[in-house]
């Protein structure tokens, strides 16, 4: 049986001691600037605030891994060198990146610290997974979130590296790493600044019958009614109109989050080494929630008990869940 | 949008009381915030430019609103009648106790937003950098500013922390 | 050195007639010098073409166009792996990779390195070039600044660098299909839906605002790209091939304007003009280049 590690999000100091505490294995997290896809006003880490955390989370058994998972644009490279060089020099016990010229980098520089295939490089057949182990000395992949379980049995024989998927938290719609939706609206680049409907250009108004549109650079992105549960502000959860359907209706996928807790078993089965929990930009509160659940769950499983899941329907965008690609192509 | 302009005019009667509410709340709140300015000061970093920004933080039940600037050179943090507003940045409007509960990270901003019980508007950046500041203070602010009028203060919290409880029973995301 | 003018791949699902047609007017009339070939966005669609690729490589090498073969963007279910590692295996003609699949199956024999490739920097780049890459068609969202510090560094490295220069913008690419989920049909029984859209479908705002277009697993741009006013600087800075994205307009006339642009026989109000002409009720955007919204169309603020 895989280890079935827990990897936790942390977008700031206090969240990662949350998510130490609440039993992750790994947490992951990332610097205050564009090397990182989830570069949010006010989130992430200082320098100091990254070495003070690594203590925190070594001192608990717990690793610490760095997201250097964006795009450097040509003549901003130095930026994420800077950045995977500090991580290097404050300890941490991998990264986790895309680009190819950030992972050669790495890999001549700092070859004793693990590489991570982050789910941006959108790399999602044996032969592409093996391109970047072969190439880069890469350790584990994060597969997208787009394979069926015997799918991901089947690349598993085929790799010679680690599988961590996705089990919990926003369910990108989009080949992640291919994707300039944002950019085309508002001109920040999710691959390039690791932006993703920055709030900067997203504005809500409450309408006179009690609805709520959400607008992003001024787009009409949704409009929810008095009682409908409201999603993120990203154009791939928005609804739109088509020649042949005059109803906005959701083009690409409704507000709804990933929950795997059901699916926990046969992913450990199918070979998965870790699993992973979206969510740098939500709060503690989240985090302490969903990794105690998980913990939970995964300490059952490997004890040969009944994984008893809490409801985490709560936390889910739009309040509602899906088992999405996993359970069946059907999704796609 | 415009938060000021999001209310129509209160009732003369409501509005006395509002304003009286105002005068005595108001030496509370300021010792409440200078405190928590002192004791976390990392705070006013992940601000960043949303330093000047006016916060209207709109607890629903209570006679007034709340205006916060939180500007550690010139804080406020004050009481303000819901008739005189001031031109918000960004609005903040919800339940008292879910307010209180996302400042201290017991509810998930995220969640109360999807479910609507949260509402905000305005300058949706300085929304989320107020949220991820206080997310990243790790004691309760509501317990700290409870500690500051000793006993009284923690049986009032503790009354209106069992209302909030008893009142969203069966909601489904209490 | 003059820029060579490029036509890309074909996004959409055209018929076999309506490309055969298509591929003869370009070998017989247009002003094009490099051909891509091939399917880059769906792989249930190959079939419908494929029978018909030898011929259309030979019509339009006989007419002196260099034809390069493209790989699939997205590379998961065995037949697309299959598909890419058979274009890994052809000596002839020259082949684009999309996807890593591509690139681990080619190893360090020459290629190019197309859009989907995410050659977004000097120090990818360098990498790409000492694998066997010959040749970068740089991101559709790189701005001008970028492109200028990429494009010096692939030519000093001796590549070709290619940049989209007209055409709807491939903004995302998915496992799922939106033509058959908007059809209410899922991706393995789409009965080939997107063949009714053949410059895509377009979405709109709930306030009918024009916003997007589906193209099976793609989503691309409302606007066509056009960086026409920029082609100069472009290939001042060292980009040396131009492409077009075939869309449903006159594009052997598309191709005219931008040759003329280039050769300096078209003034370049004269060339926009003419270009609007042609891409009736369609708007123009180059905010990528500009680092600004992609949908934006920016004006240079004083003429060149």
């Amino acid at each position: 049986m895989s280890l079935a590690e827990l990897i936790c999000p942390a977008g700031t100091p206090a969240a990662l001691r949350t998510a130490v505490d609440a039993g992750a294995d790994a947490v992951y997290c990332g610097f205050q600037d564009a090397t990182n896809a989830r570069n949010f006003p006010g989130l992430n880490f200082t320098p100091d605030e990254l070495a003070a955390s690594v203590a925190y989370a070594h001192a608990r058994g717990t690793k610490v891994l760095l997201a250097l998972n964006t795009y450097p644009p040509a003549g901003k490279v130095d930026l994420w060198r800077q950045a995977a060089d500090t991580g290097a020099r404050l300890g941490v016990d991998a990264f986790i990146v895309a680009d190819m010229g950030v992972a050669d980098y790495i890999a001549r520089t700092h070859p004793d610290v693990r590489l991570h295939l982050s789910v941006q490089a959108a790399a999602s057949s044996p032969e592409a997974i093996r391109y970047y182990c072969e190439e880069f000395g890469v350790k584990r992949v994060v597969l997208p979130r787009i394979l069926t379980i015997p799918e991901i049995r089947q690349i598993r024989k085929e790799i010679p590296c680690e599988i961590e998927t996705f089990i919990f938290g926003n369910h990108g719609l989009m080949v992640e790493g291919r994707c300039s939706l944002t950019n085309y609206l508002t001109g920040q680049s999710t691959n390039m600044d690791g932006v993703c409907s920055p709030a900067s250009d997203v504005t809500y108004e409450r309408c006179a019958d009690g609805a709520m549109a959400s607008r992003l650079a001024g787009f009409t992105i949704d409009r929810f009614g008095p009682e409908e549960n409201a999603g993120y502000p990203t154009i791939c959860k928005g609804r739109y109109t088509a020649p042949h359907r005059d109803e906005a209706f959701y083009a690409f996928e409704e507000p709804v989050s990933l929950n795997l807790s059901r699916l926990l078993p046969e992913l450990i089965e199918a070979g998965v080494h870790a699993f992973k929990i979206e969510g740098r930009q939500r709060s503690k509160s989240y985090v302490r929630g969903v990794v105690s659940a998980f913990r939970k769950a995964v300490d059952d499983i490997r004890a040969g008990r009944e994984a008893d899941i809490a409801d985490l329907v709560a936390l889910t965008e739009g309040q509602k869940q899906t088992q999405g690609a996993f359970q069946t192509k059907k999704w796609r | 949008m415009n938060a000021s302009v999001a209310h129509g005019p209160a009732p003369v009667a409501r509005g006395a009381v509002s304003r009286l509410s105002c005068l005595v709340v108001q030496p509370l709140l300021i010792r409440i915030v200078r405190r928590i300015a002192a004791q976390h000061p990392g705070l006013f970093a992940r601000l960043g430019p949303h330093q000047q920004t006016d916060f209207v933080i709109d607890a629903t039940e209570l006679p007034f609103a709340l205006h916060l600037r939180p500007d550690p050179d010139a804080l406020i943090f004050r009481a303000v009648p819901r008739d005189a507003l001031p031109q918000a940045g960004a609005l903040i409007r919800g339940r008292f106790m879910l307010l209180l509960e996302l400042i201290d990270s017991e509810e998930d901003g995220d969640a109360a937003f999807f479910s609507r019980d949260l509402e905000i508007g305005g300058d949706t950046e300085a929304v989320v950098r107020l949220r991820n500041a206080l997310d990243d203070v790790d004691v309760s602010i509501a317990e700290e500013a409870a500690q500051m009028f000793g006993a009284p203060g923690r049986a009032i919290l503790a009354r209106l922390r069992r209302a909030y409880a008893d009142d969203t029973k069966g909601r489904g995301h209490a | 050195m003059t820029p060579k003018l490029t036509l890309g791949p074909i996004a959409y699902h055209w018929s076999a007639e309506e490309r055969r047609d298509f591929y003869a007017r370009i070998a017989d009339e247009a002003a094009i010098d490099e051909v891509y070939l091939g399917e880059v966005i769906c792989s249930k669609r190959a079939p419908f073409h494929e029978a018909d690729l030898p011929a259309t490589i030979e019509r339009l090498e006989r007419a002196g166009k260099t034809v390069v073969l493209s790989t699939l963007a997205e590379v998961m279910l065995k037949r697309e792996r299959k598909a890419t590692g058979d274009l890994a295996d052809m000596d002839h003609p020259e082949i684009e990779i999309n996807n890593a699949a591509g690139l681990y199956a080619r190893g360090t024999r020459p290629h190019r390195i197309g859009p989907f490739m995410n050659g977004y920097n000097e120090a990818t780049i360098a990498w790409m070039a000492g694998k066997g890459a010959t040749h970068v068609c740089l991101p559709t969202e790189l701005p001008g600044e970028a492109i200028a510090v990429a494009a010096k560094a692939a030519r000093a490295l001796g590549l070709g660098v290619e940049v989209q220069v007209f055409g709807r913008a491939s903004l995302a690419v998915s496992a799922r299909c939106y033509h058959a989920r908007a059809h209410g049909r899922t991706k393995d029984n789409c009965q080939f839906v997107c063949e009714n859209d053949a410059d895509g479908m377009p979405l709109r705002t709930s306030d009918d605002r024009p916003i997007l277009r589906i193209n099976g697993i793609q989503t691309q741009s409302e606007s066509y790209v056009s960086l026409l006013p920029e082609c100069t600087a472009l290939t001042a800075g060292g980009v040396t091939h131009l492409r077009l994205m075939p869309q449903a307009v006159d594009m052997v006339q598309v191709a005219a304007v931008f040759r003329g642009v280039l050769d300096g026989a078209l003034g370049l109000a004269g060339a926009e003009a003419r270009l609007q002409e042609l891409c009736d009720g369609i708007g123009f955007s180059n905010g990528f280049f500009h680092g600004q919204a992609g949908y934006r169309r920016i004006t240079a603020a004083s003429p060149a």
